[in-house]
């Protein structure tokens, strides 16, 4: 027969009775007291989280209008993506002057993009303390790729965030003139460049994988769990993941096949 | 008459907390089929024994799937590739001739390694204690069915009060994390009317508790494929749900809802 287990108390450094980690020093106000907590930042990313894929369904479904070329507008022809995008920037003008809404929204986002990038940093050292490294191989039975790489997937798409703010926001990216307002024109112009458009494709199939799990993910981290629709969480989640992949993979391979174009002789001068 | 198995064991020995570990390798020979893996473990032990060498301490006590004191990592698996069976219940009938077998001890920082296979958990113990009571009548015995519980309530409770607390959510977790050993504990309570008088501050102090030892949650699921228990990581949301309440709720006035 085998030896009986240790019993007792484990002396030595090692002891397993103190905290791994410092306990919190004081409590502060809420809510703010709920983001000292891995439960309560989990729920701040969740929330963000909705924010953003909010954001990135919208934005895809606007450039949908890339597709629909120039239309008529007050008399002129114009290509109906720089019409939204100046629509954009009149939202609710009677009431805001204009684009202040536009920066409102935009505070917000960066805002989540903040919370959302500051939540994963800390839970991420929170467990990098914690965790100790199996030895031998893991066998991995739940953990898909997606929910193994949401810390890469992120980060990339982040960095591919800048990337995209840079060549047709702010017009950084040299290889063609960008200019400002000139949605269309910009949209082709940078696309056309093979290396940009295979950038773009890579970064929205990443984005569609941190989708597909965080969309899941975030049902359990707000405790959204009732088993009449439990079953649904998981397909939604693909749902979206697949409709983000499709449009936004969508737009740089149209217009490397020239079915979206910018030809400067359509619009009214 | 039962097949016999030779096997190739490699095990991690580590002498203490404090002294560093490798895996070794022995035979495992002439193993009968219908032996457990602790029993696998006896037989080598014995070998060990006769040939004056030091036998490999694993965890164990009740060998009948019920104690939570068994569990290792299998190839890789908390409990080995039996879904829902602790250690102690699986077979080595499960395994064909010539396997090589790895074997390692839970990994987190809060389960340091007593010796070879064995870790200390008591880390889950200080999450239990957090807990507080529940108001449970003393005095004269209370009449039966006093306490009305509707059966689906009941089920649930009992589904999550199944946790043995052997540590293989918190062993199979990427973060380490102890979210369904805690919620487990904490919807057996806060399901049942019995457990609403301490419900919130119970659920603030365990996960508050939880937190100083172990990881957060990422929701890969691994903790439910490895529980020799089954238990549905749904309770985790149902944590969640209950810490962000006993955050937000202000418990002077929860005779208001």
């Amino acid at each position: 027969m085998a030896a009986p287990t240790a019993a007792g108390k484990v002396t030595g450094s090692k002891s397993a009775d103190r905290p791994i980690r410092v306990a919190k020093k004081r409590d502060l106000p809420f809510p703010l007291n709920i983001y000292q907590t891995a439960v309560g930042k989990k729920w701040v990313m969740a929330v963000t989280g909705v924010i953003l894929l909010g954001f990135v369904l919208f934005h895809m479904f606007g450039n949908i209008k890339l597709y629909l070329g120039v239309i008529e507008h007050d008399g002129e022809r114009l290509y109906d993506i720089d019409i939204y995008a100046e629509g954009l920037r009149e939202l609710l003008t009677p009431i805001f002057p204009r684009t202040w809404l536009l920066w409102l929204l935009r505070g917000g986002l960066i805002v989540a993009f903040g919370l959302h990038i500051h939540s994963a940093y800390t839970l991420t050292r929170m467990n990098a303390v914690v965790n100790r490294q199996y030895q031998s191989k893991r066998d991995w039975l739940a953990a898909n790729f997606a929910s193994r790489s949401m810390r890469v997937t992120g980060i990339i798409v982040g960095l591919y965030l800048l990337f995209h703010l840079a060549d047709l926001t702010w017009g950084w990216i040299p290889g063609y003139d960008w200019e400002r307002g000139q949605v269309q024109a910009n949209v082709v112009n940078s696309m056309s460049n093979p290396v940009v458009a295979i950038i773009y494709i890579v970064a929205n199939v990443l984005l569609a994988v941190h989708i597909f799990h965080g969309a899941y993910s975030m049902f359990q981290s707000l405790g959204i769990n009732n088993p009449r629709y439990n079953s649904v969480r998981r397909n939604l989640a693909t749902a979206l993941a697949v409709i983000i992949l499709v449009g936004n993979v969508s737009f740089p391979i149209a217009v490397l096949a020239g079915i979206i174009d910018y030809d400067p002789n359509l619009v009214s001068a | 008459m039962s097949t016999r198995l030779n096997l190739t064991l490699s095990i991690w020995r580590q002498a203490d907390a404090d002294s560093p570990g490798r895996f070794e390798t022995y035979p495992a020979k002439d193993i009968p089929d219908d032996a457990s893996f602790l029993e696998m473990l006896d037989i080598v032990n014995e070998g060990l024994i006769e040939n004056g060498q030091e036998p490999i301490e694993f965890p164990h006590d009740c060998r009948e799937g019920i104690c939570g004191t068994c569990g290792v990592m299998i190839n890789g698996r908390a409990h080995g590739q039996e879904k829902g069976t602790a250690t102690c219940q699986l077979h080595m009938r499960k395994f064909n001739d010539g396997d090589t077998i790895v074997i390692e001890p839970w990994r987190a920082a809060a389960f340091p390694v007593i010796k070879d296979l064995v870790v200390d958990r008591s880390p889950l113990d200080r999450i239990i204690e957090a807990g507080g009571y529940i108001g449970a009548p003393t005095g004269t015995a209370p009449d039966a069915n006093e306490i009305l519980i509707p059966k689906e309530v009941a089920d649930s409770s009992m589904d999550a009060a199944a946790c043995i607390g052997c540590g293989a959510c918190v062993a199979a977790c990427p973060n380490s994390a102890a979210q369904l050993f805690t919620s487990a504990k904490l919807w057996h309570l806060n399901s049942l009317p019995q457990g609403q008088t301490e419900r919130f501050r119970r659920s603030e102090n365990m996960v508050e508790t939880m937190e100083e030892f172990f990881g957060s949650c990422t929701n890969h699921g691994e903790c439910t494929e490895a529980c020799p228990k089954e238990i549905s990581q749904d309770f985790i949301a149902y944590m969640n749900r209950d810490y962000v309440k006993s955050k937000v709720f202000n418990r002077r006035l929860a005779g208001q809802h």
